[in-house]
């Protein structure tokens, strides 16, 4: 999003963060939570499958190319969802902008980190 | 010709959104209580995360992290957090679908909206009680 410079006649009061993306939010929030809702329905089936568990039965889920996929599928989904929600819950509570900023920024950083960690968690099975 | 403009002026009552401090005062109907508690689920999660991801990695490297694991979260403390989550799970998951489904134009009448929030309560409590049974040791 390109900040305006004052002459450009938009205004020095732009507001530099909020709710523009709405659209693209609401849509992008329910896309991900079906994503979740599948991944944790085949999860249920194939716990479930599995019997009592031990380190064996349940590492062997992840083991097959196309859990890992759907799994981490669901982990970035689950990043992305998470990051809307937050994202809300600043915009909802935290007004000034330069505190917003930060929480915003903090928050994004911490799910990329998050989204890193699952990739090596899920390949080293 | 009179003026009314003597007259005090009648204050109006100002209706702002509600702030995070009057949640408690208000008596809110089912389906508010089912939008905040979504609200506070997830935000749990969300900084439940790390722990969840450690807890993950842990039970998928090795048969000896996986008894580590299993050592964590075997104490009560561990068990008090892994039930809340297990319920801020729940509820974040019955309490989006009835979401998506209100999105699809279902169900969107006051009298149905009331039901299908109490019908959140009405799975995700039961399915709770079954995840404390579970974690303390019922079966």
């Amino acid at each position: 999003m390109p900040l305006a410079a004052p002459s450009a006649g938009i205004g020095t009061k732009r507001l530099v963060v909020g709710a523009h993306f709405g659209v693209g939010s609401f849509l992008l929030q329910r896309l991900t939570a079906l994503i979740l809702v599948v991944f944790f329905a085949v999860l249920g089936v194939r716990l479930l499958v599995a019997g009592p568990l031990d380190y064996v039965a349940w590492a062997s889920i992840f083991v097959p190319i196309w859990m890992k996929v759907l799994t981490l599928v669901a982990m970035f989904a689950l990043l992305y969802h998470a990051w809307i929600g937050v994202k809300d819950i600043w915009m909802d509570y935290v007004k000034p902008v330069w505190m917003r900023l930060t929480l915003q920024t903090l928050t994004a950083l911490w799910l990329l980190a998050c989204a890193v960690w699952s990739v090596q968690i899920l390949w080293r099975v | 010709m009179s003026t009314p403009a003597a007259a005090p002026r009648k204050v109006r009552p100002e209706f702002r959104n509600i702030h995070v401090t009057q949640i408690v005062q208000y008596r809110m109907p089912p389906a508010a209580m089912v939008s905040i508690m979504h609200r506070i689920s997830g935000a749990a999660l969300f900084l439940a995360l790390p722990f969840l991801l450690w807890m993950f990695d842990l039970s998928l490297i090795s048969e000896g992290t996986f008894e580590r694991m299993a050592l964590a979260a075997s104490g009560w403390f561990v068990k008090i957090v892994l039930l809340f989550l297990a319920w801020a799970f729940l509820h974040h998951l019955v309490a989006g679908i009835r979401y998506l489904i209100l999105d699809l134009h279902v169900g969107l009448e006051l009298p149905t909206a009331r039901k299908s929030a109490l019908a959140v309560y009405a799975i995700s409590l039961p399915l709770t009680l079954l995840a404390a049974l579970k974690l303390f040791g019922a079966f």
